[in-house]
């Protein structure tokens, strides 16, 4: 059989799956049953009563809920359906989804955390019962210490957001702290968080909900944070500085130990985001680089499948000093075995999420870390590093393809492209590109907004895709950047073999027009559902 | 239906081929010295778009345009069938028709038109219910364009000017037709207003740049025609205004007087405060009450004497012009009095994306001030989001 030769291959005839399938709401029909659940015996009835009369009055309804009436094979059939009408890492070369890293999860990782003992645990049980879960949670907080340098951290964050609030959160409950108890009467307050335009927009919205003022600084001719800018930025009122190291362009900031310092120097601390660390794992770590805090997203850098949205796990780790702050409980080892420590530190900023994080993310980092081994960790850092190199250079032969700042140089393991020049020949924009690369089954992103870097792409291969997988995509992308200057028309009017056509996003940002529920469509569209 | 205003100016651009910097009374000289029609070549690649609007969307389409090289026989090109409204009677249509858009004659006759033909042309097209006109010309076409219609209808500039400063203007003339056509199909695009700026043509041709504001043109927000699958709809250019404008209102203080600079990012400061304003000039306020509407120097320094003030300013955008720059109310004196600490930058992350990196601008007239005013400066980006930025 010939084999195919992946550096000019295109797949051209990719189409994706299309149902067309309804809201499942709109499948309903009445009287129609998925499941008959039948009557408890009269022995179990005896026991424990009818179920519902130990129910407080206010809580029960009236009436049934409004929900779809439906039999099982076609609820299947409905969720099997979506699940092909998506473009997700197990389909395509999940290449273009720069600051993602999104990379391929072993499925043996998934099979663990689907075993009975796990899926069946709750974590309000005994902790005797779980010596095995708290385990996991125990040495996975070990492996975290030994990657960061860092001296304790908490699961509980569901995700980057949330660990950069709970990031927030301590700096909040640190000053608030030390006024009551050293500066009672200061007058200067400090409420101002300093971070970066290319860090992720998170870093900046997560403390605004904890009532920081946000301030941002950008870029010098280099890429590298403007380092006189930030001089001029801290102060008496710097209570923090969050940032990414490497940032949104994969420019690693060598001098990031003199802005730790500075900020240390004002009084302040400082927060690494390492949402994304994938290029760092024994190369660097948050401990000798000056931070007093930083967070790690299971469901990027350590293999977690983002599941869609979820479940993740913004896992966040402090220095010694700041650990009374953290969000309780830990979990410690004694001689009897592994237990909670209940008693939450008075200066706890209190939880940020429910009990102690999600189990099977953590389990699925366990197995993943012990799968690598710390040489293991290292060589993904390389080969991450590696492969988005190779990629850097492919692209940069393309004369429609620019790379912004520190020009000649290597990047960490992403890289924010420019293809203004193609917008300017042509007239397509990045977001057209990204439109016409769903077409052949790929993934492509351009960035957050608004634009600092004009018609960006945004790419991060990890290290998983093979030399194969990359030069399959480069491939891709060429053909497409072709297209644009022979026929533009076609990607215009992409996409043309997607489940649906161009989205008309203008609602979701219209109070009168979203819904995120079925009953709220209803009354603002006011549809009839037969 | 949808109705598109179509005007070229015919001569725009003629003037750059032959070094003469800009057009403005120039065009005899331009022809003499060689120089094509090339305006309406480039208006035609704009045209694009509402061939495929029409053939993919469905969307009933109906052009409005002036006769002759002023957009009939372009439209008439690209296979459309226009209504044409009457340009100002001293435009003289046949002359140009051999010259406009083919261009293809060594040496062109000199086109006949004049920005008096551009203004009666699209306040024909606003009477007659134009839904969007799209112009071809540089920063003097979007001058007339302002000059006829304000803010009353959306626009969208197609650049074929030898100057071309003002952000009305798309990046290509596909790009134009693109952003017309997703805004008639009703893709929900909003409008943003995006100042129109010139320059003085004669001193530019001694080696001086002299940047006027001339007011604003209200233009579908390209920003929100991007799709991203990650980072959802981006805020609109005008909430981000309205929350830099509740940021500064909630950090004013009493009995501080404020002088508020022109500009479509300042003014929601006054809009949010419920009192009047002018666009293009300077208001006073204190005590979030008005003082003075559209200030001259005389009465800024009358209300500011012996008494605590801070400035309000946006930079102008794609240019970064801080002072000097549409404010020249606020003299150097005045801004020397108030101190660096008590200028107050407001700008869109959008607006200073669209410096792409190079630093603010100042040009008050007075060196000294200048250069007291370099280094680094707080700009409220946002609400309680402020970005530090440098200022040459």
């Amino acid at each position: 059989m010939e084999r195919i030769n992946r550096d000019s291959k295109v797949r051209k005839n990719f189409h994706q799956a299309k149902w067309d399938e309804p809201i499942i709401f709109q499948l309903s029909t009445p009287g129609e049953r998925g499941i008959q659940v039948p009557l408890a015996e009269q022995e179990i009835q005896d026991i424990v009563g009818n179920g519902f009369d130990s129910l407080p009055l206010k809580m029960k309804r009236d009436i049934p809920p409004a929900l779809p009436e439906i039999s099982q094979h076609r609820v299947l059939r409905h969720y099997m359906r979506l699940s092909q009408q998506t473009l997700g890492a197990d389909v395509n070369i999940e290449i273009g989804q720069g600051t993602c890293t999104v990379k391929y999860s072993p499925k043996i990782n998934d099979q663990l955390a689907k075993l009975p003992g796990i899926t069946a645990l709750h974590p309000l049980q005994p902790e005797q019962s779980v010596q095995g879960m708290l385990e996991i949670f125990h040495r996975t907080d070990g492996f975290l210490r030994e990657i960061s340098g860092l001296d304790r951290f908490t699961f509980q964050p569901g995700g980057g957001s949330q660990g950069i609030f709970t990031m927030a959160s301590i700096v909040h409950k640190y000053f608030e702290s030390r006024n009551q108890k050293i500066q009672r009467n200061q007058k200067i307050q400090r409420n101002e968080i300093i971070t970066t335009i290319y860090s992720h927009p998170s870093d900046s919205a997560a403390p605004a909900v904890k009532g920081y003022k946000i301030i941002h600084i950008g870029p010098d001719k280099d890429g590298y944070p403007d380092f006189e800018a930030f001089k001029t930025a801290v102060n008496e009122r710097t209570a923090g500085f969050f940032v990414a190291n490497p940032e949104d362009t994969g420019v690693y900031n060598p001098r990031i130990r003199e802005f730790t310092q500075l900020v240390h120097d004002h009084g302040g601390l400082c927060g690494y985001d390492q949402a994304n660390a994938n290029g760092l794992l024994g190369v660097t770590r948050a401990k000798e680089a000056g931070f007093d805090m930083c967070f790690f997203n299971l469901h990027k850098t350590f293999s977690t499948p983002h599941g869609c949205g979820g479940p993740a796990c913004g896992a966040t780790g402090v220095t010694k000093a700041l650990e009374k702050y953290m969000p309780g409980p830990f979990i410690n080892k004694a001689d009897d075995g592994f237990g909670f420590d209940d008693q939450n530190s008075p200066e706890s900023i209190g939880k940020v999420r429910s009990f102690y994080g999600v189990a099977p993310v953590v389990l699925k980092a366990y197995a993943w870390i012990m799968s690598m081994g710390a040489q293991g960790l290292y060589e993904v850092a390389k080969i991450a590093v590696l492969n988005n190199n190779y990629m850097f250079k492919k692209l940069m032969e393309l004369e429609c393809v620019d790379a912004p700042y520190i020009k000649g140089r290597q990047r960490v393991e992403q890289v924010r492209y420019t293809i203004e020049k193609l917008t300017r020949d042509t007239g397509i924009t990045s977001g057209d590109i990204q439109l016409r690369m769903m077409d052949f089954g790929m993934h492509y992103w351009t960035s957050h907004h608004p634009y600092h870097i004009a018609e960006p792409m945004t790419l991060e291969p990890t290290e998983t895709p093979s030399k194969a997988d990359i030069d399959e995509y480069i491939a891709t992308l060429k053909h497409v950047f072709k297209e644009a200057y022979e026929n533009p028309d076609i990607i215009k009017t992409a996409p043309h073999q997607s489940v649906c056509h161009k989205v008309d996003s203008s609602p979701s940002d219209d109070p009168d027009q979203w819904a995120i529920t079925w009953r709220s469509y209803l009354k603002k569209t006011a549809v009839k559902v037969n | 239906m949808k109705t598109i205003g179509f005007i070229v100016n015919p001569i725009a651009g003629m003037g750059g081929r032959v070094g003469l910097k800009g057009t403005d009374g120039m065009v005899e000289e331009a022809v003499f010295l060689g120089a094509l029609p090339l305006s309406g070549q480039k208006a035609a690649r704009a045209l694009d778009a509402f061939k495929r609007l029409e053939k993919t969307a469905d969307v009933g389409l109906s052009f409005l345009t002036p006769p002759g090289g002023m957009g009939e026989l372009i439209v008439r090109s690209a296979g459309f069938h226009p209504y044409i409204v009457e340009a100002n009677s001293s435009f003289k249509a046949t002359t140009f028709k051999a010259t406009t858009f083919k261009a293809t004659t060594s040496k062109a006759t000199a086109p006949s038109t004049a920005a008096i033909d551009t203004i009666a042309s699209a306040k024909h097209m606003m009477n007659k219910g134009a839904d969007l006109i799209l112009f071809a010309g540089g920063d003097g076409t979007a001058r007339d364009i302002c000059n006829a219609v304000c803010d009353k209808i959306p626009v969208i500039g197609i650049p074929a000017g030898v100057k071309i400063h003002s952000p009305v203007f798309a990046q290509t003339p596909e790009k134009a037709g693109e952003l017309a056509s997703q805004y008639l199909e009703g893709k929900g695009l909003r409008c943003v207003e995006r100042e129109v700026l010139d320059i003085d043509e004669e001193a530019y041709r001694k080696g001086q740049v002299k940047t006027q504001l001339y007011g604003y043109l209200k233009i579908p927000d390209e920003q929100g025609r991007l799709q991203s699958r990650k980072a959802g709809t981006p805020l609109s250019e005008t909430a981000s205004q309205n929350l830099i404008a509740l940021s500064i209102i909630d950090e004013m203080q009493e009995d501080i007087i404020y002088l508020i600079g022109p500009g479509s990012t300042t003014r929601p400061i006054l809009e949010n405060l419920s009192l009047p304003f002018s666009l293009l000039g300077v208001d006073i306020i204190c005590n979030k009450k008005i003082l003075c509407k559209d200030a001259r120097e005389r009465d800024i320094i009358r209300f500011v004497q012996n008494k605590a003030f801070k400035i309000i300013i946006t930079p102008i955008g794609g240019q970064g012009f801080l002072f000097g720059r549409g404010n020249h109310q606020i003299s150097p004196q005045l801004i020397h009095k108030a101190g660096k600490e008590n200028i107050i930058v407001a700008a869109t992350l959008q607006k200073i994306g669209s410096l792409k990196g190079t630093p603010f601008l100042v040009d008050s007239g007075d060196l000294k001030t200048d250069r007291g005013l370099s280094g680094y400066i707080r700009v409220t980006t946002g609400y309680r989001q402020e970005m530090v930025y440098p200022i040459q």
